[in-house]
């Protein structure tokens, strides 16, 4: 049997972002995957050499346009303990509030690219519409739809008023109606299960063992959530990791719809829960140290280290994406599956190459 | 009378070839976000295609750098004659915020001639939708 070597990428019409594959393909059926990386490379760690700890917080937010409130979180997090900086409880729940936002918003824009990768183009639509009453909100809170820019070193920029909570509220559960009403045609639809059920198959060991995080390691039965940890103020909100087990590509769509519901009831619970006061703190001081950082992002695990050593640029910044744990897992499911399959199964790891690449 | 045919299908049907070339993401979801239900450009016959052989523009967002520089020029090469090239955000028309990092080279005008500039980190699809048309009035006189 002879051996094509077909190139998957780097620009893909299922794929907004520049990834390229060379797929090995026997017949129809792939059996070697080689990664090809660097395209949307740019050298944002290198910047912090130029740009000051404050000026980065806008520069980490450009890292990836759709997480860019829990990079610009992580990082905070990040200074702000290694200055000792005590943030006020108001601006924890609002960071809280902000980065649930966008998590529901990515999950929502990973629902309808999905659905479009096996060309089921009508849920694309239905998931990019209720998708747009998310960005609503950020807009009239923040001033911008996709990079909000709410966070800074110290606390948060901007504060809802009683007003804003109780318009958020009513949208919200217009929003949980909707993508409930959605449920039936995403996990039950003939099309759909047809497509992703049994598809690209990680066992929890193997999930484990190659170092996935977020809702692919999730939904290959690892119990595994960051925000466990407690950072902003999820100590205080009552929620339990979203886990199912049978590590398929429905099983991560799953994963998925079921924690956009859990988005919406974390900030319901925020909202009730929110103290009054200050939303930030003036800082003093300059950075001094090493320290790792970690945050939830939509895709899993968001880690950061940074080293100070005084001055007001950093020594070193280093950002480790989640997308970038995630590529073993496409390397592994992807020999022995159809050609045609290979989109789908990229795209159920929700690959974010902007992220991985910096 | 047939070139008046082509002229009219032309302007009322011209598809569109999307290029991430390095940005955040942030303006890729903005022109996916245009093809969806509220902002909807398909009202004005456009079409989002994966082959740089069928379209008539070409939207290009985020800096260029070293690498994805040839698979740019590529794509614009492989466009058929006339073509429009929309350069969106303002990585797209300047570098933007990563002008200074050690791999980018700059704007998409440095590669390619570009017809429309579409500012904002990230523009806002009522922009880009603009820009669109913008470009089809150029691409207009071009086509004339």
């Amino acid at each position: 049997m002879s051996k094509t070597i077909i190139p998957f990428g780097p620009q893909h019409p299922v794929l907004p972002e520049p990834l390229h594959l060379k797929l090995t393909v026997e017949d129809e059926v792939v059996t070697e995957v080689i990664p090809a990386l660097g395209f949307v490379h740019r050298g944002l760690e290198k910047l912090s050499e130029i740009r000051d700890f404050h000026q980065m917080v806008q520069v980490v937010e450009r890292v990836c346009g759709i997480c860019s409130v829990i990079h610009a979180m992580c990082y905070c997090h990040g200074i702000e303990e290694m200055m000792g900086i005590e943030v006020p409880p108001r601006a924890k729940f609002l960071r809280v509030i902000w980065s649930e936002l966008h998590r529901m918003q990515s999950h929502l824009l990973w629902l309808g690219l999905f659905a479009d990768s096996f060309g089921f183009e009508a849920l694309f639509m239905q998931f990019w519409k209720i998708r747009e009453k998310v960005m609503d909100i950020s807009e009239s809170t923040t001033g911008n739809r996709v990079i909000v820019s709410v966070n800074v070193v110290g606390g948060v920029r901007r504060d809802l008023n009683s007003e804003q909570i109780s318009w958020i509220l009513t949208l919200l559960k217009e929003i949980e109606q909707e993508i409930s009403a959605l449920k039936k045609t995403l996990l039950t639809d003939y099309t759909v299960t047809k497509r992703t059920v049994g598809k690209g198959v990680l066992t929890k060991h193997q999930a484990y063992g190659i170092g996935t995080v977020g809702p692919v390691l999730r939904g290959s039965g690892v119990v595994q959530d960051t925000r466990t940890l407690g950072y902003a103020a999820f100590n205080e909100l009552n929620f339990e990791p979203v886990v199912e087990s049978d590590g398929d590509c429905y099983a991560r769509t799953k994963v998925r719809f079921r924690e956009t519901l859990q988005s919406i009831d974390l900030i319901r619970q925020a909202m009730s829960k929110i103290p009054n006061g200050e939303i930030n703190v003036k800082v003093k001081g300059k950075p001094q140290g090493e320290v790792v950082s970690r945050v939830e992002q939509p895709r899993g695990e968001l880690l950061y280290y940074i080293k100070a050593d005084g001055n007001k640029n950093l020594d070193r910044l280093r950002i480790r994406t989640p997308t970038f744990a995630n590529i073993p897992a496409i390397l592994t499911m992807l020999p022995g599956m159809y050609l045609s399959d290979v989109p789908v199964i990229v795209l159920s790891i929700d690959p974010c190459i902007s992220c991985t690449e910096r | 009378m047939f070139k008046k045919l082509i002229r009219n299908s032309r302007m009322k049907s011209p598809w569109l070839l999307h290029f991430d070339c390095g940005s955040c993401n942030g303006c890729d979801i903005e022109v996916l976000a245009c093809l969806t239900p509220v902002y909807d450009v398909e009202r004005f016959g456009i079409i989002n295609v994966g082959n740089p052989m069928h379209a008539d523009l070409f939207l290009v967002t985020g800096t260029v750098n070293s690498r994805n520089s040839m698979v740019l020029r590529n794509l614009y090469e492989q466009m058929p004659n006339p073509k429009i090239v929309v350069a969106i955000g303002s990585c797209g028309l300047s570098g933007g915020i990563f002008r200074e990092a050690y791999n980018v080279v700059g704007g998409v005008d440095k590669i390619i001639p570009v017809d429309v500039y579409v500012p904002g980190c990230p523009a806002k699809p009522e922009a880009i939708i603009d820009g669109v048309v913008t470009g089809l009035q150029k691409y207009d006189r071009i086509v004339n």
